[in-house]
């Protein structure tokens, strides 16, 4: 067995997860040199890196010794054009997975992300509508287990009920199961012809596309204290049925129709340092959760067809000075949202953001400039975060704000849980919340992984 | 009082005389499920009627460790609802209530009884349905449907059970009620419901079941196109595949399959042709339109000698018609048939095909073929004549040698039937021991006494290991009754 200082290094500064520095650093070439690092690695708690484009989400691990960067581990091993699948490396871009020739890994992914992490995040964009998430394009998977050995679940071929589908397991595990090595996927055809049509509407009007027969690729929400709710509809398909499909949606949401995408399309609503949560529900209950964290004094995007949307809070101003909004439930509510009129549509697209990027820095600064002056014009919303980001006035206004979108949620049938906030605001919070089913989620954890080592306390319950 | 005695006596005063069967006439009726060569009979049959009463039945199970079999239909084919000799089954057709239809959450609350098509015809008045179709669909069960991840004919666009469901409640095996997913998407922790999904009874019994309900499209539109050959109609698949349509389903049949469908439903298929595709589109009208020319000249460029096209809902009908009783038309053509279930890539389609002739042919058996083009999904009917001495034999050969070419070519032992006990012999070609060995982590974290369906999917369980304080109950090791069989 090869020895642990063989296949790691020292970790340097930046080897952090969430402030936790780890001791060493190791980034294995293959599935092989992976295995053997694991085994070497018995008794070390370890985060696996993706992309790192979103590695200090989530709580911080409670013990870290060694990061597992899965970069080095990059490649299409294969792309079956004609059988619709690729096998790729999990260290993948997924750029690079976008634009296979003729077809398309329909994942909508930030700039940077890893496949590996894109299916460890379960993450999703706008078009989940249409092709579903990683857990539904996902067919097979290689991943080794906390004990080393490599194990692989699925296979090539997209039907196939041979044996327990652990490719679901893995997805949205958050790499506390095991270090994903490959991954096969089902691809799409990429479409001959695609449009967006863009309407200032209430989240209310989504309904109608829903029930319509316009067969939308993405329906997407975009809320904002003070400014006018958007809606932003994609459809995709042959050139003559996309031409008369849109003009049907904007003749309906009284829009228009556009070549391109809104520029808060697949942008996460709040800046660097903000506050992020993720927020499902029933259908018919997205206008009523827009309104909620509307009125809360957040911004609030996704998708109004699948009942998925991120509500985003601005970083606590540093300098006591004007323009300041934080959280605060404090807002009368989603009236106040018509007070002032900030159309998106005749804001233009801005470069950078190409859909595909939740998080690229063009994109986070578009969210930053777009959520900061609309919000600033909600005068109903008062400036609660206090000062700086720890203080007890900010971090009690995070929390009440979290349980009131969480109880939101909750009467919704869906879940709140914080995607990222502050360093002093984030350990104050239960960023997942409460989660069913946790006693037999702890028991698949305690079967994989008895040592708890794979990213202790990131997970649901301090999983 | 043996020990079965005592469990009936305790269940019967629990959920009532009526619905705890130990009668042994009684007790044949659920002596098989839809692969009626395996056979076992029950030692109790529990009829529940509320989930209360399931909860209480594995409740009483995994305090006596008993063995349970849950049973929604019976129409497995892959012998996942066989009941265990000394165990109880659990039958859903009792629970049978939907519980709720929610058009504008594109929801539907069902208990696992509910017969599939059921859910169709509940939501197609609000316009919407309930998208996996198995061929069975008119008997089976949602709760067979969540175990076994059910596809059906139009799962090339749609999907399968497992990307359908979005909710369960389930009994786990020591006898808790726990939700797992709910009506929104993404639910936080483990997608244990993805695991479940798929599951064969092995992770405790669906007690209700939450499912999304697809928008009723706004054009469909259906075309048979009769080849020469099944290279010719699997080149015409392919070039549909490769110009970027995605239809709804496309199926194929050979020539013996065919004959066989014929002489049974007298399907009018063109005369003479050594294979059909049915094509079906689905979507908004000028999409489903401008496709449906390109996927009828694909057809054409690629050798069909004659197309038709459905015109309205009878002819649509008359054209599924011949594909849907293939299955039990073979039953005109031979007295006796093995269903196999088995995937392949589906470039690797002609390949296959052709092997699959040779060995028939050297075997002296034939196999008609019937199967899901689209997505590489086999059904070879394997015919022989049990009567003929050795031809069982050899047709047994002939079915596992296609097996064998599906693993060859990577494609998969089953991709809609299930293991059950039937390929569960066949698992350790298709995985490795480590492979196996994980899936059973999963097991252990829900059934560490592997009363849930034992003898099912793995050929070897897995020791869970000793856990401090926890009783070992009886192990599938023990599965003695599903030995007796063979
Ligand atoms: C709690 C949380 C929720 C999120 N929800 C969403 C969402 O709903 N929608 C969305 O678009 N994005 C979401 N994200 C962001 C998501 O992580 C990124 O979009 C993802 O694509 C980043 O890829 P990456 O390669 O940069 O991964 P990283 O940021 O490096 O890692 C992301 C996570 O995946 C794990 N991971 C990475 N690679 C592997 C691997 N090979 N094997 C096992 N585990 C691995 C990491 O340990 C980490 O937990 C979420 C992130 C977090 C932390
Ligand atoms: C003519 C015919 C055509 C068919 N066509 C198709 C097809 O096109 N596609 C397809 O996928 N299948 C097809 N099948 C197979 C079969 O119909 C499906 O597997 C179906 O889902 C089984 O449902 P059932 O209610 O009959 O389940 P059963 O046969 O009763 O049980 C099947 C398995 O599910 C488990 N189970 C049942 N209910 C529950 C529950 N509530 N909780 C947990 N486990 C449970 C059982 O233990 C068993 O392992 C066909 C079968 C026939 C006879």
């Amino acid at each position: 067995m090869a020895a642990l200082d063989e296949l790691t290094t020292p970790a340097g500064d930046g080897d952090t997860v969430c402030g936790v520095r780890a001791r060493l650093v190791a980034a294995p070439a293959d599935t092989a040199e992976a295995a053997a690092l694991i085994r070497a690695a018995q008794g070390l708690s370890v985060v696996i890196r993706g992309g790192g484009t979103k590695l200090d989400w989530g709580p911080p691990p409670r013990e870290l010794d060694l990061i597992i960067d899965t970069r080095r581990l990059s490649g299409v091993v294969e792309h079956a054009a004609g059988d619709l699948i690729t096998v790729v490396k999990a260290g993948t871009p997924m750029s690079e997975l976008h634009g296979l020739p003729g077809q398309q890994l329909a994942l909508d992914a930030p700039a940077g992300a890893t496949a590996g992490g894109t299916v460890a995040a379960n993450a999703s964009g706008p078009r989940r509508l249409r092709y579903g998430t990683a857990r539904d394009l996902l067919i097979g998977i290689t991943v080794v287990r906390p004990d080393g050995t490599v194990t692989k679940a699925g296979g090539k071929v997209v039907k196939n009920v041979a044996g327990y589908d652990l490719g679901k397991l893995y997805t949205g595990a958050f790499g506390t199961l095991g270090l994903i090595t490959e991954c096969v996927f089902r691809l799409h055809p990429a479409p001959a012809a695609a449009a967006f049509v863009r309407a200032v509407a209430p989240p209310g009007q989504a309904a109608k596309i829903l029930a319509g027969q316009f067969a939308a690729s993405a329906l997407e929400v975009n809320a904002a204290p003070g400014a006018e709710p958007e809606l932003a509809v994609l459809v995709e398909g042959t050139p003559a049925g996309v031409r008369e499909r849109a003009a049907a949606i904007a003749a309906l949401l009284d829009g228009e129709v556009s070549e391109q995408a809104p520029d808060w399309w697949d942008v996460s609503p709040w800046p660097d340092g903000g506050v992020g949560i993720k927020l499902t529900g029933r259908l018919s209950q997205v206008p009523a959760l827009v309104a909620t964290a509307v009125g809360a004094g957040a911004t609030v995007r996704g998708s109004a067809g699948a009942g998925v949307l991120y509500a985003g809070f601005p970083a606590p101003n540093p300098s006591p000075g004007p323009a300041t909004t934080g959280i605060g439930p404090s807002s009368p509510g989603p009236a106040s949202s018509s007070a002032t009129s900030t159309s998106a549509s005749d804001s233009s697209p801005t470069a950078g953001s190409t859909g595909t990027g939740t998080s690229s820095p063009a994109a986070v600064s578009t969210g930053a400039g777009r959520s900061s002056p609309v919000s600033s014009s909600a005068s109903t919303v008062s400036p609660v975060v206090g000062p700086g980001t720890g203080t007890a006035e900010g971090t009690v206004e995070a929390g009440r704000a979290i349980e009131l979108l969480r109880a939101a949620a909750v009467r919704a049938g869906g879940h709140a849980v914080v995607l990222t906030a502050p360093a002093g605001v984030r350990e104050t919070l239960d960023m997942w919340g409460p989660v069913p089913g946790l006693a037999l989620m702890r028991r698949v954890k305690d079967q994989f992984d008895p040592d708890h080592r794979f990213a202790p306390g990131r997970f649901v319950g301090g999983i | 009082m043996t020990g079965i005695d005592a469990l009936a006596a305790r269940l019967r005063a629990e959920i009532g005389v009526r619905r705890v069967l130990t009668d042994r006439q009684e007790l044949r009726t659920y002596e098989c499920d839809g692969l009626a060569h395996y056979k076992v009979i029950p030692a109790l049959v529990a009829l529940p009627s509320t989930v209360e009463q399931v909860a209480a039945v594995v409740r009483a199970c995994a305090e006596t460790g008993t063995p349970f079999v849950a049973r929604g239909s019976g129409t497995g084919l892959s012998g996942g609802a066989l009941p265990h000799a000394d165990g109880v089954l659990i039958v859903t057709s009792q629970l049978r209530e939907i519980v709720e239809v929610r058009p504008e959450d594109e929801r539907a609350v069902v208990q696992p009884g509910v017969i599939n098509l059921q859910v169709t015809k509940v939501a197609g008045p609000h316009g919407y349905y309930y998208a996996p179709d198995p061929s069975s669909q008119q008997i089976c069960s949602i709760g067979g449907n969540v175990a076994e991840n059910s596809g059906g004919a139009h799962c090339l666009k749609y999907g399968f059970t497992t990307n359908h469901v979005t909710g369960l409640e389930v009994v786990t095996p020591d006898g808790e009620r726990v939700r797992l997913g709910g009506p929104a998407p993404d639910t936080p922790g483990y997608d244990l419901l993805g695991a479940f999904v798929g599951s064969e009874g092995t992770l405790g019994v669906a007690t209700e079941v939450t499912v999304k309900l697809t928008r009723l499209p706004e054009t469909v539109r259906t075309l048979l196109a009769a080849f020469a050959s099944t290279d010719q109609a699997g080149a015409a698949t392919s070039a549909i595949i490769a110009a970027g349509v995605v239809p709804a389903a496309i199926e194929m049949m050979d020539a013996l399959a065919i004959e066989a469908a014929e002489s049974a439903v007298k399907c009018g298929y063109p005369a003479g042709a050594g294979a059909v595709l049915i094509v079906e589109l689905d979507g908004p009208a000028t999409e489903v339109e401008a496709q449906f020319t390109e996927v009828n000249a694909l057809c054409e460029a690629n050798g069909a000698f004659e197309t038709r096209i459905a015109a309205d809902d009878a002819e649509r009908a008359l054209i599924w018609r011949g594909r849907k009783s293939a299955f039990a038309a073979v039953g005109r053509i031979s007295p006796d048939y093995i269903v196999q279930d088995g995937v392949i890539p589906r470039t690797a389609l002609p390949a296959v095909l052709h092997r699959i002739g040779e060995v028939a042919t050297e075997h002296g058996v034939r196999v008609a073929n019937v199967f899901h083009a689209g997505d590489g999904n086999l059904h070879p009917l394997v015919l022989f004549d049990d009567s003929v001495p050795g031809q069982a034999g050899r047709a047994e050969t002939v079915s596992a040698a296609i097996l064998d070419l599906c693993i060859e070519h990577g494609g998969s032992i089953t991709g809609e039937h299930g293991v059950g006990i039937d390929k569960a012999k066949h698992m350790p070609r298709m995985f490795s021991d480590d492979d196996l060995d994980t899936m059973q982590l999963v097991r252990c974290a829900f059934d560490p006494d592997g009363i849930a369906n034992p003898g099912k999917i793995f050929p070897t369980p897995r020791l869970c290991g000793e856990r401090p304080g926890r009783r070992q109950g009886a192990h599938p090791a023990q599965a003695a009754g599903v030995a007796e069989i063979f």
